[in-house]
């Protein structure tokens, strides 16, 4: 029978029952692989349940630094009896499958060409530990124990990470760490360990984090110097509001008094989070609210006239499977069109694309500095996957000499200083006019906010032409937002190729490694990641640049393909899509297979054409 | 609507102790129906902030949709004012208070935003105990959209169209009792005696300010038969006291007879000084508040004045704790913890 064999490079999966207290023990081995100097992405798979169902945890290890989803798997631990028929199908042959023979497996079950490895998981629980819940949860710590010895991670590593997990509990360090000696033994006493997947210790995460998008967002958030957050619990984006809890109570409480230099409010429904958010940007605090794709249908009256009044507002939407309650713990990027026009009549929301933890940083924190100086709400679009997993990311970093940009807001010095001072006069012919906070002047600069169409002094009217006027006016606005958002990133110096690829948010790094695989068989394509919406002229360059594109996304409907037609002008033949919507983050293996299968049934030849050049034009939308 | 209104004042108006005179208090001409309580309850507000020496700018004005949330155009032009989203305006304001408490917050509501399409956000900042004046325009019908019953029409009132309202009424004031509101009122946009000392209490209230001012609409709720005109409020009325409201910078002069009145020390040390026309009855009784009122619908009559107060209400700042100083006034140097504190984050992620 094949062996499966490879260093550092590999996929692990986990199965488990939720709330047996498997997560932790599986993000003990996950960091402890980072540690070891490996790239590390891991995926926790699980349900809408708190107990009983059945749970996943996908680790990537990969030198190389793949960190989106590969496809297959090498070994699964299978502690699971429920999902067990299933997870040994997703095996690929040669791989490995560790699970609870305490009961001998079912035969209907078993495979013969993978490797069975039997760990007596709950025989060793029962004969150790009296306690029924002691039973349950020192099991994971086992397979963990017994994972070092078959793939040849040093054990210290464990110990330092037990160390620190339980730093104040104390007690808790050398029966935890006896659990793990105790499979690592098994292990060693029972198989020729390592096995033929296996860990070496490396060096390429260099100074890398290992962490996830939602708690990246919350940091950006407390950089950007946010002090209203309003929400409503949501899975995914409940984490959000948590970590700034979290890190706001470390970093924003005054020591001597214990005031808090930050408001939290959880609030009775999503249209009340957005509305408090409102309520603090236009008060002239930077506020936020974080929620995901139901909360984003119940935002959308609110989206409309932050936009319309012009208002920043700062928006983390973290995507999930819709549409209704839809897969509520599964990924995907649905939300995209709801997003780029929430709200009635005409609308265009600034929109930021996160790929990465690093990412979530910066964006959330640029995002209150964009929603201030466009005076309007800016949503940064990450999902399930980025926001909730674990993932190896560049370290945060922020300039200590960056001040916050508050746009165009008049103090009281300004106001005297003025000839005059209209709410919705565009004096400097970019769109973006200038507001004054409540309280600045005893007489001058008040005016009145309303979602109702109005004339240059805030004044309410019904007069078309100057309705029109204004609304002419905010696509302007649009126009020279184009020059603050990111640009999109690109793969190579120069287009070369006929066929280009796009992607956005997680898509990346799955696209970039199929990317990889598919210039291993000859196909070069060139790459474009989306950052940000509106699409600046470089984004329509590229795709008027190359003969035949993908779109690769994680939804049914190619929401960005019909934004990027609809925005950019382009038909739709010169757009074909990759999409995966299953919940389940992309894999590089799918979108391999797809752009490859696709580009034998179309007419382009994938080979390398003349040097193309990136022309930069002016959009017109 | 009133077309006119001239633009002369006297030039030796009156002014206040900080120099205004009530001018600088009005806001645009009302666009409402001629007659109409809601304009009513706008001067009560312009006299309440004069006669309270606040000045304009410290003040913002917030609503949701409706004829009632017209009217913040039409008083105190000189403040800054949101006009929301229908029935949300509780949560605009939470968190514009949040982001500066030194401002003053007067929201001005109707019966459709706050006990149809708002009752949700009512509720919640009711239990928020939000730092501001929350006064409803109760008028039992949607005037803009010509005359449907609301919410708070009784069963049986009859409205412009004729059909008699077959469901129950949501009495605004005893949902404020019971989600725990820390100064509710009553009162009718026809007595401005009776209101404007209750905006002031209100305005000086550390907490959420309650009141239903009942103001009838002319145009479509006005017939005999509705029991939200002005003949059968003025009828039907029945008040627990009179409320006099002296700051805390005036000398107490009047006098009153021994025995009949009580006296509330408000959170900023202002009085309250009410004249108890009935007996049985604690301002600082929430229970005795929420009996008095059942009481008086259990007779067909409308109990108005102040209902309750809890001078010693923590507001929500008070309640989360937050800096002293407004948030919207924070820097970067006050906010932002710096990349020595980052590197510190990250080296915990490793």
């Amino acid at each position: 029978m094949k062996k499966l064999s490879s260093v550092n490079e590999f996929v692990i999966k986990f199965a488990n029952v939720n709330g047996s207290g498997s997560a932790s023990a599986n993000q003990m081995f996950a960091k402890a692989v980072f540690r070891m100097g490996i790239g590390v992405s891991a995926k926790n798979v699980f349900p809408s349940n708190i107990q009983g169902l059945p749970t996943w945890y996908e680790v990537r290890a990969s030198e190389k630094g793949h960190l989106g989803r590969r496809g297959g798997v090498d070994i699964m631990v299978c502690v699971n009896p429920q999902s067990m028929k299933d997870d040994i199908k997703e095996l690929v042959p040669g791989g490995y499958f560790i699970y609870d023979n305490t009961k001998p497996l079912d035969l209907r079950i078993q495979r013969n060409d993978v490797h069975e490895i039997g760990l007596p998981l709950t025989h060793m629980c029962l004969q150790q530990y009296t306690d029924p819940r002691q039973r349950q949860l020192f099991k994971n710590v086992i397979y963990v124990g017994a994972l070092a010895a078959l793939l040849d991670i040093d054990f210290n590593v464990l110990k330092d990470l037990v160390t620190e997990q339980f730093r104040g509990k104390e007690k808790l360090i050398a029966p935890n760490v006896h659990a793990l000696e105790m499979g690592h033994q098994y292990a060693q006493d029972n198989f020729d360990c390592p096995l033929g997947v296996r860990v070496k210790r490396s060096n390429s995460v260099g100074d890398s984090v290992f962490m996830d998008g939602n708690s990246a967002c919350a940091l950006g958030a407390i950089y950007a110097g946010a002090t209203v957050a309003a929400w409503y619990p949501l899975t995914p984006s409940t984490s959000v509001v948590d970590s700034f809890s979290k890190y706001a109570s470390r970093l924003r409480i005054d020591p001597g008094t214990g005031e808090k230099a930050f408001a939290i409010v959880q609030a009775e429904d999503e249209l009340s989070a957005i509305g408090v958010t409102i309520g603090a940007n236009w008060n002239g605090a930077r506020a936020f609210t974080a929620t995901s794709g139901p909360g984003i249908s119940l935002m959308s009256e609110f989206l409309g006239l932050a936009y319309f009044a012009e208002i920043p507002t700062v928006l983390i939407d973290v995507q999930r499977t819709g549409p209704s309650t839809g897969m509520p713990t599964r990924t995907q990027q649905s939300d995209v069109l709801s997003c780029a026009y929430a709200s009635h009549g005409d609308t265009k929301q600034v929109l930021l694309f996160p790929s990465t933890p690093h990412d979530c940083f910066t964006m959330t924190a640029d995002a209150f500095d964009l929603a201030d100086r466009l005076q309007t709400p800016v949503i940064v679009m990450t999902d399930l996957d980025l926001g909730m997993n674990d993932w190896m990311s560049k370290p945060l970093q922020w300039d200590d000499k960056r001040e916050y940009d508050r746009g165009k807001v008049l103090n009281a010095q300004q106001l005297d200083a003025a000839q005059s001072f209209g709410r919705y006069a565009d004096i400097d012919d970019d769109g973006i006019c200038f507001r004054t906070y409540p309280g600045t002047h005893p007489t001058k600069g008040s005016f009145f906010t309303r979602g109702t169409s109005r004339d240059e002094n805030a004044v309410y009217t019904e007069n078309g032409e100057l309705y029109a006027e204004n609304m002419r006016r905010l696509l302007k606005k649009w126009e020279t937002a184009k020059q603050y958002v990111p640009a999109p990133q690109f793969y190579q110096e120069k287009n070369t190729n006929n066929v280009g690829i796009i992607f956005f948010g997680t898509s990346a790094q799955p696209s970039c490694e199929a990317m990889e695989l598919l210039a291993e068989q000859g196909i070069n394509v060139d790459a474009m990641r989306i950052t940000a919406f509106p699409f600046t002229a470089a984004v329509d360059a590229f795709i008027k640049n190359h003969q035949q594109l993908f779109v690769i996304e994680q939804n049914r409907d190619a929401q960005m393909r019909t934004l990027l037609m609809t925005e950019c002008g382009i038909a739709p033949n010169v757009l074909a899509s990759v999409l995966n919507f299953d919940g389940m983050p992309i894999t590089a293996n799918y979108i391999t297979a797809q752009i490859k299968q696709q580009l034998s049934i179309s007419n382009v030849t994938p080979i390398r054409s003349e040097p193309a050049q990136v022309t930069v034009q002016e959009t017109n939308i | 609507m009133s077309y006119l209104r001239p633009d002369f004042r006297h030039p030796n108006l009156p002014v206040n102790d900080i120099g205004f005179t009530k001018k600088d208090y009005e806001g645009s001409i009302s666009t409402l129906c001629a007659g109409c309580g809601h304009d009513s309850i706008s001067a009560g507000i312009i006299q309440a902030c004069y006669d309270l020496s606040i000045e304009p700018h410290r003040v913002a004005k917030l609503s949701g949709i409706g004829c009632s949330s017209k009217t913040p155009t039409y008083f105190l032009g000189n403040s800054h004012g949101f006009n929301s989203v229908h029935g949300r305006m509780p949560s605009v304001a939470t968190g514009a208070n949040l982001a500066n408490r030194d401002l003053i917050y007067i929201g001005v509501s109707g019966d459709g935003d706050t006990a149809s399409i708002g009752f949700g956000q009512f509720g919640h900042v009711v239990r928020r105990n939000l730092n501001m004046l929350y006064m409803v325009e109760n008028n039992g019908c949607y005037g803009l959209t010509k005359g449907q019953d609301s919410a708070t029409s009784d069963t049986g009132s009859q409205s412009k169209k004729g059909a008699a309202n077959p469901y129950e009424p949501i009495d605004l004031v005893s949902m404020a009792l019971q989600l725990g509101a820390t100064f509710v009122a009553r009162s009718f946009s026809g007595d401005k005696d009776q209101l404007i000392p209750l905006i002031k209490a209100a305005i000086a209230h550390s907490g959420f300010a309650f009141i239903d001012v009942i103001s009838p609409c002319v145009t479509f709720n006005n017939n005999p038969k509705s029991t939200k005109n002005y003949d059968y409020v003025r009828e039907h009325i029945e008040a627990t006291s009179t409320v006099d409201f002296v700051p805390m910078k005036q000398e107490i002069t009047t006098s009153y007879q021994q025995g009949s009145s009580t006296e509330v020390t408000m959170h900023d040390g202002s009085v309250l000084r009410f004249n108890k026309l009935k007996q049985d009855w604690d301002p600082q009784d929430r229970f005795s508040a929420m009996a008095a009122v059942n009481d008086a619908t259990q007779r067909g009559e409308i109990l108005t004045g102040l209902l309750y107060v809890d001078p010693q209400s923590q507001d929500l700042h008070e309640i989360i704790n937050t800096v002293r100083k407004p948030l919207n006034s924070l820097t970067e140097k006050d906010l932002c913890p710096g990349n020595v504190a980052l590197e510190k984050i990250n080296e915990s992620l490793r």
